[in-house]
């Protein structure tokens, strides 16, 4: 067993500006592969190109003043309205230094991404999932079999084009003995409730004749903010 | 002399012929009482050694993520309840942070001090079933048939609280959904003093306990730079001998307030994590001791009335207040677009959420990072030279319970 004794250092705290220092700092020294940074929430986000994915993780992971050696997690977001439809979001952790970092890559159906793991042992499982959720490919990856759904199953549940009840149901049939498989058939049609409204304050958009809410200061800091969009 | 060698190196062979068993591959569950739910391992063996170990996970697999994009924030939160169902207080707690730290809302500190001593209470619970159901697997009953007994007192407060022992929808965005009810401090305090003498019990009965400590020390052993590597949280990592503790580094509400230690192993064996939880729970005493003892007054939900519903009296009255709650149970609350990754530490580990905002009211993406999906993916390392016996062993001292990891 070793002992790193400079391993756990919670004496530093993250702070925004370090945060956007950070991401400069990382920026300019992967000038070609990370193409921009975020921070928002004071968590910092790093877009990076698919190409460069597995060199910025493993800087993150080697390097001196990042140590991020714990893969904490992968998922994929669907984004259907983007020419990659797909992000790819890691999430790291630095123990020594008490901080995260989450690194994206987006991606389509046909593109693979690189697997990490050869980088991180935590990482086919997470990788697995993506796949069967969204059927994204990693490159790389061992064992690329589904893992959360049936065996046999058809179809990433967590596109946004699947539908929420699914395609197939499960029901013991008494003839043939045993449970098959059939279509979907719900008694109800599928429902749902577009409750948005863009009535009273509980959106975004302004209203004619309400530009002077913002003004009054008894008016809450959270949710809408009448001075942040107007009708065009 | 020689011609007895060259006879000797025959018979060798010829019994090493003999004892060579074909690896062969055994099924484990997903029906056995020691795979804690619903976990199919395919085993394959060298005689009763095993050599791979191939979790096939996805039995529990409800969809959780997919149904909580169809949802609003508020019916969303019910969902985190039955992911781990053992420990169904922080998982919402982790949700409610997330929500927050998109709306950037501050919580009042009396809702505040609720949610720690809650989710220390539910700590508590979800160990002692950890620690009773492992000694089950490794053949003791009686700490079951105790432990169960002194859960059943917890979860009474469970009950008292929120109307249900398990499925409690209570730490909201904003606050608590309601305000403790008369008396419970001081019952529960009387039950914090009581609960010590149940950890006697439990430590007698296990401990020092033969046949116990043969079952569980160098068993799956995990090392500190494996601990990392693969992704442990939680008393699996802190068994490990490294000192990480969300509650400590990463606090959030009011657990930087809270005297407390972080017990850590240095074997990293079934028995360094057995230990590990024993001494979390003596912690966990402390901090719901601190929490009764400076509970202070005020708001159990934030007075903003766009993210939480106004009191029950004060619609009778005023027009505002009824518009307030027929739109938050209607339409919901909108959070600004944005994103963020909220981790708490949940009994079990780093139980985290990513959420995504569009800006409407519901999340865009909800992802659910369980503390469990990462351990369960390390049993295959942990078991792998160990017997069968062993495999249940390591399951239980990983403490896995598949609602969470299948989400």
């Amino acid at each position: 067993m070793t002992e790193d004794p400079n391993l756990l250092n919670d004496e530093m705290e993250p702070e925004p500006h370090h945060l956007v220092e950070a991401g400069q700092a990382l920026q300019d020294k992967f000038s070609e592969v990370i193409t921009s940074f975020d921070v928002i929430c004071e968590e910092l986000i790093l877009n990076v190109a698919r190409q460069g994915l597995l060199a910025v993780l493993a800087y993150l992971r080697d390097d001196e003043g990042c140590r991020f050696a714990q893969l904490i997690d992968i998922c994929g977001v669907d984004y259907p309205d983007r020419d990659e439809r797909f992000e790819v979001v890691y999430q790291l952790l630095s123990l020594k230094y008490n901080a995260r970092v989450r690194v994206k890559v987006s991606t389509d159906e046909n593109t693979p991404v690189s697997s990490v793991s050869a980088l991180f042992s935590s990482a086919p499982w997470f990788e697995r999932e993506v796949w069967d959720m969204y059927g994204i490919m990693f490159d790389g990856l061992v064992d690329h079999r589904r893992i959360l759904t049936d065996y046999g199953f058809d179809g990433h549940p967590l596109r946004k084009d699947f539908p929420l009840t699914g395609n197939v149901e499960v029901r013991y049939d008494e003839e043939q003995k045993r449970v098959v498989y059939g279509p979907v058939s719900l008694p109800q049609d599928f429902r749902v409730f577009d409750n948005m409204s863009p009535w009273e304050a509980m959106t975004d958009v302004q209203l004619p004749g309400d530009e002077k809410a913002g003004e009054n200061p008894h008016m809450p800091k959270v949710g809408w903010n009448p001075s942040s969009k107007a009708v065009e | 002399m020689s011609e007895a060698v060259a006879q000797k190196a025959d018979i060798q062979a010829d019994v090493s012929e003999e004892v060579h068993i074909k690896p062969y591959t055994m099924n484990f569950g997903p029906q056995h009482p020691a795979a804690h739910g619903v976990l199919r391992l395919v085993l394959e063996m060298d005689g009763e050694v095993v050599e791979r170990a191939d979790p096939h996970i996805g039995l529990l697999h409800r969809g959780t993520e997919k149904l909580i994009e169809y949802k609003t924030y508020m019916q969303a939160l019910p969902y985190f309840d039955r992911l781990d169902y053992v420990s169904p207080m922080n998982q919402e707690h982790a949700f409610a942070l997330a929500v927050e730290r998109l709306l950037g809302l501050e919580v009042p500190e009396r809702a505040q001090y609720i949610r720690v001593l809650f989710c220390e209470l539910t700590r508590i619970l979800n160990h002692v079933l950890n620690i009773t159901t492992f000694a089950l697997d490794v053949g003791a009953i009686t700490p079951a048939l105790w432990g169960f007994e002194e859960r059943e007192k917890g979860m009474e407060f469970y009950d008292r609280v929120c109307g249900a022992r398990l499925h409690a929808n209570y730490v909201r965005p904003g606050g608590v959904a309601m305000d403790l009810p008369a008396g419970l401090l001081e019952d529960m305090s009387v039950w914090v003093d009581h609960f010590p003498s149940v950890l006697k019990d439990l430590d007698s009965l296990l401990t020092e306990n033969r046949i116990f400590k043969q079952r569980t020390v160098d068993i799956g052993v995990v090392s500190q730079a494996q601990a990392l590597d693969w992704g442990f949280t939680g008393p699996n990592i802190r068994a490990s001998g490294l000192a990480w503790d969300l509650r400590k580094s990463q606090p959030y509400d009011v657990y930087d307030r809270m005297e407390f230690d972080v017990p850590v192993g240095t074997t990293g064996d079934c028995y360094a994590r057995y230990l590990v939880r024993m001494e979390e729970m003596r912690q966990s005493l402390r901090i719901m001791k601190q929490c009764i003892k400076d509970m202070p007054q005020g708001l159990v939900k934030t007075n903003d009335y766009k993210v939480c519903p106004p009191p029950r009296a004060e619609m009778k009255n005023s027009m505002e207040a009824l518009i307030h709650h027929f739109k938050l149970f209607t339409e919901g609350v909108h959070v600004p677009a944005g994103e963020t990754y909220t981790a708490v530490e949940a009994p079990k580990g780093e139980f985290g959420v990513y959420l995504v905002s569009d800006g409407t009211n519901r999340p865009y993406r909800c992802h659910i990072r369980a503390p469990g999906f990462a351990h369960l993916q390390g049993l295959d390392f942990m078991s792998k030279g160990h017997m069968l016996a062993d495999v249940v062993a390591n399951i239980g001292s990983l403490d896995i319970v598949f609602g969470e990891i299948d989400r």
